[in-house]
């Protein structure tokens, strides 16, 4: 027996009514921007979210389709399919699972640079007041494999780390035996100016699979200036070890990074070129962290971030144009903030979260025991701000420390969600929040919107990105899809070499 | 390549299913064989004892005293190997399975929960479940050697219920190197205790074929013509995703699916991200299709924009995309790499044109049923 088949409208009334999903909303250069709880956008006509408001939007058209289907409106037609949003928006916040996975060691303060930008360093060569003693490693390690997360990453920093090249063979093997013992995955990244380094050195980390994470500013006037030495020589130094690293490790396993200061500003397409001529593939256009020295010295490293966001914008431009010319270069904030964007998954960079990164993604070790929320925090003991201490490795647990009034402080402030200025901004999904960053800047961890440079930065960082994804260029759009796709993300080694 | 036949069918009640033998046997390995006779081969007293029928194009005279079927139209498609059921009331005899082919299938039930307006196969309201089930076991059972890909196939084939679940264990048990891919409409997995226990079969080397056909739900039920499919489908393929169970996602290609199908990829990429494969594939002309045609005809040379555009952005999202049933000279060129041979050997052919196209090696060509539809612009390379 023949079956009848039913028209459209009998079998799929328009429905009379809809409902709203939870949504947030902005403008967009003459559009309007429309974001679910997960981080869906839709690029709409002007007057959509006032039609979605008033009731006024045709269930027929193709835009309520639209809206439908990226479920920020719901009718009685079918199911709101409530558990797969709850899904997606569980794959954005997968970084919250299973704990702190970045595990910062400061084996010493020392160091033979005087970088002005530097927060910490202390210019001694005696060896003892500033470097981590062996029972304080033992119990940071103890404390790093409390971590419930399976996978661990050991970052070694100073200061210099490498002038304590003995307390670092006491650490990597003791890591390894642990790691081995509480069935986690470790990697270990050593964080170096590479000045220092040696064959010798470079062939311990290669025999123990140790990577390494340098510090490369930009072309020589420019990194021999921001990054004093004796004789000057900074940049050749740095040149010199990340061939030889490169040589010994593996050209993947030695990364680069740059922090940009007052002077480097006017000079981004110097220090892109820089990095393609030392041919890596990426390059990250990092502002200076206002902490520490770095906010005493402001006339000589300190800028508007209007500034910056100029050099960004510029950079970016330069990048896009190199990748057209066929060398794929790719600049890491911008392959961040697009990947929340872009996909529906969550990165596992720890400055850019919500909850914020400090303590839950990151904990740092300091040389004399001291647990910190963030290499920020440290930064800012160091200039007599202890309001981030968490604890210490020889007084507390892993329980106490993240139960300590500083923690507990932080974290009731830690969440975009329930921040004024956040909670209904359009692009919350896409950001973070920073309480380090606010109560260094602003004296206050809740911070103020209008007035933050964080909020400043990644507002326009966003709207720069999305007025790229609105413009559509199908060169443009593969190259940034090159940057984020199949990809599974990594947080990129932190702070300063 | 014919499926069936029929001759006159005696000494047998039900159907048999067995495996075709040109040749005469020992004794000792007639157990499973079906005995094909020559046309020139006379019947000697018990010669045939031990086969478990016997067929023949011409009369069989003397009868044999064991089931036979004689008198039928053609076996020239019979081959060594084929395994074939026997169908007593209508003497039908049925190619299940042929070694030598690349694409194997497994007709689990005609029933189906879906009506797609462009369906292939249309659903058939009869309880064929325990008879095919039956059929289903003893052709795994002699399936040799064993394929490297064998897909399920309906009507809806989680209609079988627990039958289902058995089949699964038997090729769990007998053959659990084959891949399965099993093509389900998905709904049934929407209740997680049947994706919970589908899982628990714990075959190594099982995924699921699902179809969907729009981002936007309404439109997804009109075309499988089942109001809260949609809801359904998508559902079931997270439960399957949670249960383990890899899946791929199929959208047939046709007038009412074109318009938002980059909407659709946009809706998998960030809905079913987990899906390992996307199937774009093309019209069939067959089943329910010819009657609905003047809804879903779109020649596949109109829709080369919507197809670049959807392919290029799962492929640059890192999705695993493939175009099924197109001909390579409709396709644009940057999307050959893209198109596979799909077409079961027994449906494939080329056409006139495709005799002098330089192209034809490594195109998939057309169903044998596209003679009496297909695009206009079919031309050699």
């Amino acid at each position: 027996m023949a079956r009848t088949f039913f028209p459209f409208e009998n079998l799929t009334p328009s429905p009379a009514s809809f409902s709203l999903l939870p949504f947030r909303f902005t403008r967009l250069n003459g559009k309007e921007l429309i974001v679910n709880e997960a981080g869906e956008f839709l690029i709409a006509p002007n007057g959509t979210v006032q039609q979605l408001a008033d009731q006024r939007l045709d269930t027929g058209s193709e835009l309520y389709r639209d809206l439908k289907a990226k479920q920020i409106v719901f009718d009685e037609a079918s199911s709101p399919l409530l558990d797969q949003l709850a899904t997606k928006i569980r794959s954005k916040f997968d970084q919250i699972n299973g704990g702190t996975k970045l595990h910062i060691f400061v084996v010493t303060l020392r160091c033979e640079h005087s970088c002005h930008y530097c927060q910490v360093s202390r210019q001694t060569t005696s060896r003892g007041q500033y470097d981590m003693s062996t029972g304080t490693a033992d119990r940071a390690i103890e404390l790093m494999m409390e971590s419930p997360s399976k996978e661990i990453t050991l970052e070694l920093q100073g200061g210099e780390p490498l002038l304590a090249f003995d307390t670092i063979q006491y650490i990597v093997p003791r890591a390894k035996e642990a790691a081995k013992a509480n069935g986690k995955h470790l990697s270990i990244v050593v964080t170096s100016n590479l000045a220092c380094v040696t064959d010798e050195i470079l062939t311990y980390f290669r025999d123990e699979g140790v990577k390494a994470s340098t510090s490369l500013d930009g072309p020589a006037f420019l990194h021999n200036k921001n990054r004093p030495r004796p004789g000057n020589n900074s940049y050749e130094k740095a040149i010199e070890g990340i061939e030889r690293a490169r040589a010994i490790l593996g050209y993947q396993n030695v990364a680069a990074l740059m922090t940009t200061t007052a002077a480097s500003l006017g000079h981004v397409k110097e220090i892109i070129d820089e990095y393609v001529r030392r041919e890596f593939h990426s390059v990250f256009l990092r502002p200076i962290s206002p902490y520490g020295f770095a906010i005493k010295t402001k006339q000589s490293t300190g800028y508007e971030m209007d500034r910056f966001l100029d050099f960004y914008k510029e950079g970016l431009a330069h990048i896009l144009e190199i990748n057209r010319k066929g060398y794929r270069l790719s600049e890491t904030y911008t392959k961040i903030v697009l990947t929340k964007i872009l996909t529906p998954h969550g990165t596992g960079y720890v400055d850019l979260q919500s909850p914020a990164g400090e303590a839950l993604n990151v904990l740092v070790y300091n040389y004399n025991g001291d647990v910190f929320a963030s290499d920020e925090s440290r930064m800012l003991a160091e200039m007599n701000d202890l309001t981030f201490r968490l604890g210490n490795v020889h007084r507390d647990s892993r329980r106490s420390i993240f139960l300590s009034e500083p923690a507990l402080k932080m974290f009731q402030v830690a969440c975009t969600q329930s921040l004024a200025g956040c909670s209904d901004c359009a692009f919350q999904a896409y950001c973070g929040a920073d309480p380090v960053y606010h109560h260094a800047t602003q004296g206050d961890m809740y911070g103020h919107r209008p007035t933050s440079g964080f909020c400043k930065r990644n507002m326009e960082v966003i709207r720069h990105l999305f007025s790229l994804i609105q413009e559509n260029d199908p060169e443009t759009m593969r190259i940034l899809w090159s940057w984020i796709a199949g990809q599974t993300e990594k947080r990129e080694p932190s702070l300063c070499a | 390549m014919r499926l069936t036949t029929s001759g006159i069918a005696r000494n047998f009640a039900g159907g048999i299913v067995g495996v075709v033998t040109k040749s005469d046997l020992l004794d000792h390995r007639r157990e499973d064989r079906i005995r094909l006779l020559g046309p020139s081969t006379t019947v000697v007293g018990d010669s045939l004892i031990g086969y478990r029928c016997v067929l023949s194009e011409g009369k069989l005279d003397p009868a044999p005293t064991i089931p036979y079927i004689h008198r039928i139209r053609e076996t020239d498609h019979l081959g060594d190997g084929d395994i074939v059921a026997l169908e007593a009331k209508t003497g039908l005899v049925r190619s299940l399975y042929r070694p030598y082919e690349r694409h194997h299938h497994l007709f689990a039930t005609a029933r189906c929960n879906s009506n797609c307006l462009m369906c292939s196969q249309p659903p058939k309201d009869h309880d064929d479940v325990v008879a095919l089930t039956e059929r289903n076991r003893e052709l795994i059972r002699l399936i040799n050697p064993h394929p490297n890909y064998l897909t399920i196939t309906g009507g809806e084939p989680t209609l079988l219920g627990d039958n289902l679940f058995a089949l699964m264990g038997q090729l769990r048990d007998e053959m659990a190197a084959t891949e399965i891919h099993i093509l389900t409409n998905g709904r049934t997995f929407a209740w997680p205790e049947y994706a919970r226990r589908f899982a628990q079969v714990g075959h190594p080397n099982i995924s699921l074929g699902v179809p969907l056909y729009s981002d936007f739900a309404a439109s997804h039920d009109y075309v499988v013509q089942a109001r809260g499919a949609f809801d359904q489908t998508v559902t079931g393929l997270h439960q399957a995703a949670r249960n383990g169970i890899r899946v791929e996602i199929r959208v047939v290609l046709h007038k009412l699916t074109i318009p938002r199908l980059t909407k659709l990829a946009e809706y998998i990429y960030r809905n079913l991200t987990f899906a390992e494969h996307v199937a774009l594939m093309g019209l069939e002309y067959i089943g329910y299709t010819p009657r609905n045609i003047n809804e879903l005809w779109i020649d596949p040379y109109d829709y080369q924009d919507q197809l670049e555009e959807t392919v290029e952005y799962l492929a640059i999202r890192g999705m695993n995309v493939s175009i099924y049933n197109h001909q390579l000279c409709i396709l644009r060129p940057k999307l050959w790499k893209y198109a596979k041979k799909s077409i079961s050997d027994w449906k494939n052919l080329y056409f006139q044109e495709c005799e002098n196209c330089s192209a034809q090696e490594s195109c998939g060509g057309f169903f044998q049923w596209a003679t009496k539809k297909h695009s206009d612009h079919i031309h050699a390379l």
